[in-house]
C-alpha cells in the first residue's frame, strides 16, 4: 500500500496517462482531448447563436462522463489515497514565494493565493479569474490543450500540434520568469 | 455497421473547425455505455492527484526548470501514446464494438501560435490546463471552480470574436 500513497513517480505517471489514448480509441474512437468540454458547455448553456457553438453537443457527451470521472478519481485520491507526508518543493520556489508572503504549502494548491478570500484580492483575482480565461480562450484558439495537442496530438505525429506544444512552454515560460513575479508582489 | 454513408455533415464541419473529438459513431448505444468512458476518466483523475500534475507547484518548477518531474511525465505519455496509435494504425486494431478507429490530421493556423502563448499564460498563472481544473475542485481547493468557471467565458468570448481573430 505504500507505494501508492506515497507520490507517484514521473514514469509512472506518464505510462498511465499515455495509455489513456489507446484506451479512449479503443473503447470508443474517441481521440484525448478535455478542452473541448469547455466549449460543449457553452453550446448547452449558451450557444447565443453563434455558428461556433451550434452543434448537436449530445454526440459529443461521453467526454462528460470522462470530466466527471476526472473530478471523481481527484475526490477519491484526495481522501482515500492522500500521502501524509508534507509535499516536497524546491527550496528556491519556497524562499520566493515566502517573499510574497505565501508560506501555507499544505496542498497541492496553494490556499495562500487560491481560496475565496484571496479571490476578493487585486492578486488573486488575477490569477484564478484572468487566468481562468486565459486558459479557456487560449485553448479554444488554439484548437486544443496538453492532452489535445501535446499528448493526442504528439502522439499521432502531426506537426500543427508541435507548434501548439511549443507555444505553450513558452507562453509558461515567460509568464513564470517574467511576469508572474510581479503578479505574486501585488 | 458496415456500410458508412457519406451525406453533407455540416454538423461535423462546425465541429470539427477545431475540436479535438470529431469521431462518429454510427453505433447508439444507451447512455451507460458512456460509463466506460468515466472509469478511464476516474484512473486519470488519480493519476492527476497522485503525481501532484495537478499542484501549482509543480507547474512553476516546470517552467522554473527546477524539476524534471513534468517533462518526464509528458515525455513519457507522449513515447506510450505514439507507440499505442502506431500499432492501432499498423495491425489496424478495432474499437471493442468493431469499429474502426479513425484519425483526424490537424491543420495549421496562427491561432496554434496566438492562442497557445495564451494558453500558456493561464497554464502558469493557476497551474492547471483544463483537465486538471476539473481535478484541482476534486482536491478541496472548492475556489479553483472560480477558474474554471472563468475558463468557460473565455470559451465563449472565443466563440463570439473568432471571425474577427487571426487563423
Amino acid at each position: 500500500m505504500q507505494f501508492i500513497i506515497q507520490p507517484w513517480p514521473w514514469w509512472a505517471a506518464g505510462i498511465l496517462i499515455g495509455l489513456i489514448v489507446p484506451a479512449l480509441l479503443i473503447l470508443g474512437n474517441k481521440s484525448f482531448g478535455i478542452s473541448s468540454n469547455l466549449r460543449h458547455i457553452c453550446a448547452i448553456c449558451l450557444p447565443a447563436n453563434i455558428s461556433f457553438f451550434k452543434y448537436d453537443w449530445k454526440k459529443e457527451i461521453w467526454n462528460f462522463f470522462f470530466v466527471g470521472g476526472i473530478l471523481a478519481g481527484a475526490v477519491i485520491a484526495s481522501i482515500w489515497l492522500k500521502n501524509p507526508e508534507p509535499l516536497q518543493v524546491h527550496p528556491a520556489l519556497v524562499n520566493d514565494l515566502a517573499a510574497n508572503g505565501i508560506t501555507h504549502i499544505d496542498g497541492l494548491v496553494p490556499s495562500d493565493l487560491f481560496s475565496w478570500s484571496s479571490l476578493m484580492t487585486l492578486r488573486g483575482f488575477i490569477l484564478m479569474v484572468v487566468g481562468g480565461f486565459l486558459i479557456g480562450f487560449g485553448t479554444r484558439y488554439a484548437g486544443g490543450c496538453t492532452s489535445g495537442h501535446a499528448i493526442m496530438g504528439l502522439s499521432n505525429l502531426q506537426w500543427p500540434s508541435l507548434v501548439a506544444t511549443i507555444s505553450f512552454m513558452v507562453g509558461g515560460f515567460i509568464m513564470t520568469n517574467l511576469l508572474l513575479p510581479f503578479i505574486l508582489a501585488l | 455497421m458496415s456500410t458508412i454513408q457519406h451525406l453533407p455533415d455540416t454538423d461535423f464541419e462546425v465541429r470539427s473547425l477545431d475540436a479535438m473529438c470529431v469521431n462518429e459513431s454510427q453505433l447508439t448505444h444507451p447512455w451507460w455505455h458512456n460509463l466506460k468512458y468515466a472509469a478511464v476518466g476516474i484512473l486519470f483523475g488519480i493519476v492527476f492527484i497522485k503525481a501532484e500534475i495537478v499542484s501549482w507547484y509543480r507547474i512553476q518548477e516546470m517552467f522554473r526548470l527546477e524539476s524534471f518531474h513534468m517533462y518526464g511525465v509528458i515525455g513519457t505519455a507522449v513515447a506510450i501514446g505514439a507507440l499505442s496509435v502506431f500499432l492501432i494504425k499498423t495491425f489496424k486494431i478495432k474499437t471493442i464494438h468493431g469499429e474502426a478507429i479513425t484519425f483526424q490530421d490537424k491543420t495549421f493556423n496562427k491561432g496554434q501560435i496566438i492562442g497557445g502563448l495564451i494558453f500558456g499564460f493561464g497554464w502558469a498563472m493557476t497551474g492547471a490546463c483544463p483537465g486538471p481544473l476539473f481535478a484541482q475542485i476534486g482536491t478541496g481547493a472548492l475556489a479553483t471552480s472560480v477558474t474554471l468557471l472563468s475558463a468557460i467565458v473565455g470559451t465563449w468570448v472565443y466563440g463570439y470574436v473568432r471571425e474577427r481573430l487571426p487563423h
